[in-house]
């Protein structure tokens, strides 16, 4: 496993956190940095705690020992004040969407924009239609409910909405989870073309083996509790670590390691 | 990092300079559009510099893309220059996003048609509202007489969990309500039946009131708020979260798997607990008789006998069952009607009550009027 990074490169830093719910224990003194503008994948079987670290990070769920630092600030010791304006600088994409299911979907991305800016009522619609323009939805989808949309179109109306105000870094939690595999591979070229043009930093938690390969600079492992391998995907599929190896070299997993040495080779 | 922004123009070597500055970002963004708005497109080819931009994001990117558009629609020509290649990728994107034409919103009539078609839609709507219930009436009965013929099909232990639920758990509440009332009821009498010294009067008048319509009217309200509101929150939100549609897709009919053992629970509730609640405002009736009109309990036991008969008990009893039937029909129908969202949610149930509150008083004037012409 790779020494993590100094405190100042990394732009989300997690040092030996620890999350329970009861008497089980869920994250054990985790460590795990990201650095500014990377896309890093999560990865872990189903209950390794993926959303709960995602939610602990972002402030959901209460920890009982550890630090967690985003934009270099200690959570711990914020006031009120300086975390509301830090939780302005993340956007955060849940698992089914979250949007709000009594507004329609522009209200939806202009509700933090009228809650934190003071832009006049136009501005507000042209940039929210720009945004939903962005993530592949037109004017006519802006008027619709959340209920009236696709499984597609809400993750894309709820990427949206985590974008509205700009942030630095997004977390995504499993965007591409039910998706075909031709809207997920739009979905991780979205996601790729935003951390481009927008210089984000993602925080993407997956099980899709495709979205790892295509977009992810860096693969972290979550496996009983700890970050197990940790890296680019060719250097993390090395890995000894049981889980690991078999979840690359399952029967899906085995396809793209041949690809990925194919790629790593010419 | 959050300087104001600035955008100064003037005309320079046959061209319109524009020279941009400060933050271009969406914490500065109202302070900017009023800048954007006021270029307006020149006559000489403009150039915008937008060296001095310290950051720049979506915000400043899509007022950058308005003046450009406002540029293109007039013919007329905008150079940006000095802008990061960072930047630049970002201005692209938005750029590659279609020029959105808001969708127009449908033509409303004006003048006298506005009040009429508003006033139209309203007794249309009123049509589509009473509609479910028959509805509802029409598949419970349906699914009723299925069972009939194949009762082992009968969900036995879903009916005796609504039991517990809406008629166990709900005595002590109803308990409680009814003695209270019974209490009022008689202190009132006491009150202003001893002015013209007719004291004995108040024990008529608490036991025909309390077993003829106190008693079944009360618990009946009490149950449509406690119980019915529920039935439809669990069926509403069963139904955003597509269980009643997983249901049906397993062969299995969500009338007979949840909403027949929630209305019979309650038809079978109903009668108990307005014999039980009866009892209650009887009791608190003679509470109050002894404690603050002096009548001794023989007394008043005594005297009930006399003043009431089986059939006043009767016509509160027979009401019981169809009152159970209405509150139950309108929350599951109101339940199987919320939408996607959680106000429709709210809304359903807010409708359920109201409804069901209303229709028991209704049916209690139907039922008056029915037991007077036969002489109950």
């Amino acid at each position: 496993m790779q020494e993590p990074p100094a405190y100042s490169q990394n732009i989300i830093e997690v040092r030996d956190l620890v999350v329970g719910f009861g008497a089980t224990t869920v994250l054990d003194r985790l460590c795990l940095g990201m650095q500014r503008g990377e896309i890093l994948g999560l990865v872990g079987g189903s209950g390794s705690g993926k959303s709960v670290l995602m939610r602990t990070i972002i402030g959901l769920i209460p920890k009982q020992a550890g630090t967690i630092r985003v934009f270099g600030a200690d959570l711990d010791r914020l006031e009120d004040a300086e975390r509301r304006a830090l939780e302005r600088r993340w956007g955060v994409l849940f698992q089914h969407g979250a949007l709000f299911s009594s507004l329609t979907v522009l209200q939806n991305v202009q509700f933090p924009m009228r809650e934190y800016l003071q832009l006049s009522e136009r501005l507000m619609e042209e940039v929210a239609l720009a945004k939903l323009a962005m993530v592949g939805l037109d004017a006519r989808d802006a008027a619709k409910f959340p209920a009236e949309l696709s499984g597609g179109m809400v993750k894309r109306a709820a990427l949206a909405r985590a974008l509205a105000l700009d942030p630095e870094i997004v977390f995504l939690d499993e965007p591409t989870s039910g998706l075909d595999p031709i809207s997920a591979g739009d979905f991780d070229a979205l996601i790729k073309t935003l951390q481009a043009t927008l210089g984000l930093s993602v925080f993407m938690v997956t099980h899709d083996l495709e979205s790892l390969h295509t977009i992810c600079d860096r693969v972290a492992v979550l496996a009983a509790g700890r970050i197990v391998a940790e890296g680019r995907l060719a250097q993390v599929m090395q890995s000894q670590h049981p889980w690991v190896q078999s979840y690359f070299l399952g029967k899906r997993g085995a396809l793209l390691g041949q690809r990925i040495t194919a790629h790593e080779g010419g | 990092m959050n300087a104001q922004p600035s955008l100064v123009g003037s005309p320079r070597d046959g061209e319109f300079r524009l020279l941009a500055g400060g933050a271009w970002t969406a914490a500065q963004a109202h302070a900017l559009e009023p800048l954007i708005d006021r270029v307006s497109p020149h006559s000489l080819p403009a150039v915008i510099d937008m060296t001095g931009v310290t950051a720049f994001d979506t915000y400043g990117a899509w007022l950058l893309e308005k003046l450009l558009r406002k540029h293109l629609a007039r013919d007329a020509s905008l150079t940006i220059v000095g802008l990061a290649p960072a930047y630049q990728k970002l201005l692209a994107e938005l750029h590659g996003t279609v020029p959105r034409e808001t969708p127009a919103p449908a033509p409303r009539p004006g003048g006298l048609v506005a009040p009429l078609a508003d006033l139209g839609r309203r007794i249309s709507a009123l049509g589509h509202e009473v509609l479910p219930f028959f509805n509802m009436l029409g598949a419970t009965a349906l699914t009723l007489v299925r069972i009939a013929r194949r009762p082992f099909a009968f969900r036995f232990t879903s009916l005796v969990h609504q039991l517990d639920r809406i008629g166990w758990q709900a005595v002590p509440i109803i308990l409680l309500i009814t003695f209270l009332i019974g209490c009022i009821i008689a202190q009132q009498g006491f009150f202003h039946f001893r002015k013209f010294g007719a004291d004995m009067y108040v024990v008529d008048m608490v036991g025909v009131l309390v077993l003829r319509e106190i008693g079944v009217l009360i618990v009946a309200i009490m149950v449509a708020g406690r119980s019915g509101s529920a039935y439809t929150a669990e069926l509403g939100s069963m139904k955003m979260r597509e269980e009643i549609d997983a249901l049906k897709t397993m062969g299995l009919d969500p009338i007979e798997v949840l909403v027949l053992p929630r209305i019979l629970a309650l038809v079978i509730a109903l009668p108990i607990l307005t014999f039980l609640g009866s009892m209650a405002a009887l009791y608190g009736g003679g509470l109050v008789a002894w404690a603050y009109g002096g009548m001794s309990p023989d007394i008043f036991i005594s005297r009930l006998k006399d003043a009431i008969s089986l059939t006043h008990f009767k016509v509160g009893m027979v009401k019981a069952p169809f009152m159970g039937l209405i509150i139950g029909l309108v929350a599951c129908s109101e339940g199987m009607r919320v939408k996607g969202s959680a106000e429709s949610l709210g809304a359903q149930t807010t409708m359920s009550v109201v409804k069901a509150i209303f229709l028991v008083i209704v049916l209690d004037g139907l039922f008056a009027i029915f037991f007077a012409s036969i002489g109950m």
